[in-house]
């Protein structure tokens, strides 16, 4: 199971720089989502990868052979939060600039910076 | 004491938040902001004295038990670092007051400022990896609107490459929290500390090391990876850049100092010449940079670059002295540093331009800046009595000790071409002839003693922190050595 996640990391990770290389800045947003979306499955497949097996078990009864560690989990749903709210921003300022500069080419950025 | 360890996340949170609701009520907004900011650096202060003598504290949040729960530690190099961050934070406010006109305030400046400084005092204090990472999230996203306050046209490039830059370090220090943790299964960094040291094979940690390395050199501007702070420190108000240079990249060399110090008890040789390689490099790159800049603040932007090779060299020194030297090197160059930038927004204002060649005279007009400035550079560029002038001695006795001699020569180098670029400012702006036309605008001219007070301060800390040296060296060699020696720090967290 882990091989599969792990091209699948790579896949991503790939594909995200790929298209954060581009000149289009709508790109730059896609690919910097699909990089934090491989560090999130990073995360949860070096934190070890289960089924069907419980996080948290009660005192009462005997602790289980084999339990899911639920801290990568923790992990995992921080990060989502965290880049959703970071895309979100990053959104907002690709949109200001393209209506600002009436373009959506990273290099015409440099112009802004000249007096 | 033990409630007090959370007052420096809780203290920025609570003015945030009152600031936020109280936008229209500009008066009391301020009574906060001020009383934020002074109960802050009396608990810093407080925390200063304590760990000094010896002391660390921890706190478990939600009583969960160390390696599990989040835990949040001041130890000496902590507390430094909090009060040094009060005390910028305070003469940020202090500039802005008369630099920063109602509409940007009424924008949300003052809460989005102490957002900023509760994500730098919670990645202070934090003592688990993965909350730094969030931490690290809290003050980049203040830092990210800050940066296109405004939103003027130039800002948004600047924006952009800071954003994406910053974003892509993160991704990378995810990656390496996670790889991090399939490998020992905390995230404590005491407890991090001493798996990592049980474990025998050096490549995995090497790989996470250098991961790490990378993901806060890019925060703090380190030699192949600082392009992002060029293009954009010169870009936002003058205010807010000061803010930034004093701040941001101080927390990622934070950072590289605290984990690398908890994961190596002993550095390897092949570690430790590839972090005087990159110091070298930084410095220099840095200077070189500056030299053919013409434009105040992206020279300062780049002395920024050149002063981060300092902090490392005294890192890859790994000793008592060296480490010290590095500490004391922070402190100092976080009050010089911001200390010209705010100078470079004043003179903006007197002269409309950043430019050099279209200032000049200034002496003249403006003798108490211009005796604020040769301050200030002066000390960046480590002439005695200021506090530049102490840093170096340190870090380059500390590297001669260390038989670091091509890393000290290049220093002293460095010394020398940051004397000229600080000289060609003086040049061009402080004296010569004025090559600038004051406009005579509609509005009514801003009164600038607030600012002018901010810039007294910062320059009076300056030589204050010279003039001292020997007192502050003591500090910081002392919290140099509670960092080689972690294992108080380990002790206390882990509640043994």
């Amino acid at each position: 199971m882990e091989w599969l996640f792990a091209i699948l990391v790579g896949g991503l990770y790939s594909a995200g720089l790929y298209l954060m290389l581009q000149r289009n800045m709508f790109k730059l947003v896609l690919g910097m989502c699909l990089v934090s979306h491989g560090a999130n499955l990073l995360i949860f497949t070096a934190g070890g990868l289960t089924r069907n097996l419980p996080p948290i078990f009660s005192e009462a009864t005997s602790i289980p052979s084999q339990i899911t560690d639920p801290l990568p989990q923790a992990f995992v749903l921080t990060a989502i939060v965290i880049s959703f709210g970071v895309t979100a921003f990053l959104l907002v300022l690709v949109h200001r600039t393209h209506k600002t500069l009436n373009t959506d080419d990273v290099d015409d950025l440099i112009k802004t910076d000249l007096q | 004491m033990k409630t007090l360890i959370i007052f420096p996340i809780i203290i920025p949170l609570f003015t945030a938040s009152i600031c936020l609701v109280s936008n229209k009520m500009p008066r009391l907004q301020w009574f906060f902001v001020w009383f934020g900011n002074i109960t802050y650096f009396l608990v810093a202060l407080i925390f200063l004295w304590t760990t000094y003598h010896g002391n660390i504290y921890s706190l478990q949040l939600g009583n969960w038990q160390a390696p599990f729960g989040i835990t949040i530690v001041i130890d000496l190099f902590s507390s430094i670092m909090l009060v040094i961050t009060s005390l910028l934070v305070f003469c940020s406010f202090l500039y802005t007051r008369s630099m920063t006109s109602r509409e940007e305030f009424r924008l949300g400046y003052l809460s989005l400022t102490f957002f900023l400084m509760m994500g730098v005092s919670g990645a202070f204090t934090t003592g688990d990896l993965f909350n730094l990472y969030v931490w690290f999230e809290v003050m980049l996203m203040s830092s990210f609107v800050l940066m296109s306050f405004g939103g003027e046209q130039r800002q948004l490039e600047g924006s952009i490459k800071y954003v994406i830059l910053n974003l892509m370090s993160s991704a990378i220090f995810l990656a390496s929290t996670g790889i991090l943790y399939g490998m020992v299964g905390t995230m404590n960094l005491a407890d991090l500390s001493i798996k990592l040291s049980m474990i025998e094979q050096q490549y995995p940690k090497l790989i996470v090391s250098s991961l790490l390395l990378v993901a806060f050199g890019i925060k703090a501007g380190l030699f192949p990876l600082y392009f992002w702070l060029p293009a954009s420190y010169h870009t936002p108000p003058p205010g807010i850049s000061a803010l930034f240079s004093g701040l941001l990249t101080k927390v990622g060399m934070y950072s590289i100092i605290r984990t690398f110090t908890l994961f190596y008890r002993e550095i390897d040789t092949t570690l430790q010449n590839t972090l005087l390689i990159i110091a070298s490099l930084t410095m220099l790159i840095g200077v070189l940079g500056a030299v053919s800049q013409n434009e105040i603040r992206r020279i300062l932007s780049f002395h920024i670059i050149s002063q981060i090779g300092y902090m490392l060299m005294g890192l890859a020194l790994w000793t008592t002295s060296g480490i010290g030297g590095a500490i004391y090197f922070i402190i100092h160059n976080i009050i010089a540093k911001s200390n010209l930038f705010f100078i470079s927004g004043i003179i903006n204002e007197k002269t409309g331009s950043y430019y050099l060649k279209s200032q000049g005279n200034l002496y003249k007009e403006l003798p108490i800046l211009s005796a604020c400035f040769l301050c200030s550079s002066l000390s960046l560029a480590g002439l005695p009595p200021l506090s530049g002038f102490v840093g170096k001695l340190a870090l380059i006795i500390a590297g001669i000790h260390a038989g670091a001699y091509i890393t000290v020569l290049i220093s002293i180098m460095v010394s020398f071409l940051t004397l000229f670029s600080m000289t060609k400012i003086w040049i061009y702006t402080f004296w010569g002839t004025s090559n600038y036309k004051k406009e005579v605008s509609a509005e009514p001219e801003k009164s600038l003693f607030f600012a002018y007070s901010a810039v007294v301060i910062l320059a009076l800390l300056t030589l204050l922190l010279g003039v001292f040296g020997e007192t502050f060296i003591v500090i910081s060699e002392k919290s140099a050595q509670n960092l080689l020696q972690p294992l108080t720090y380990i002790e206390k967290v882990m509640e043994y």
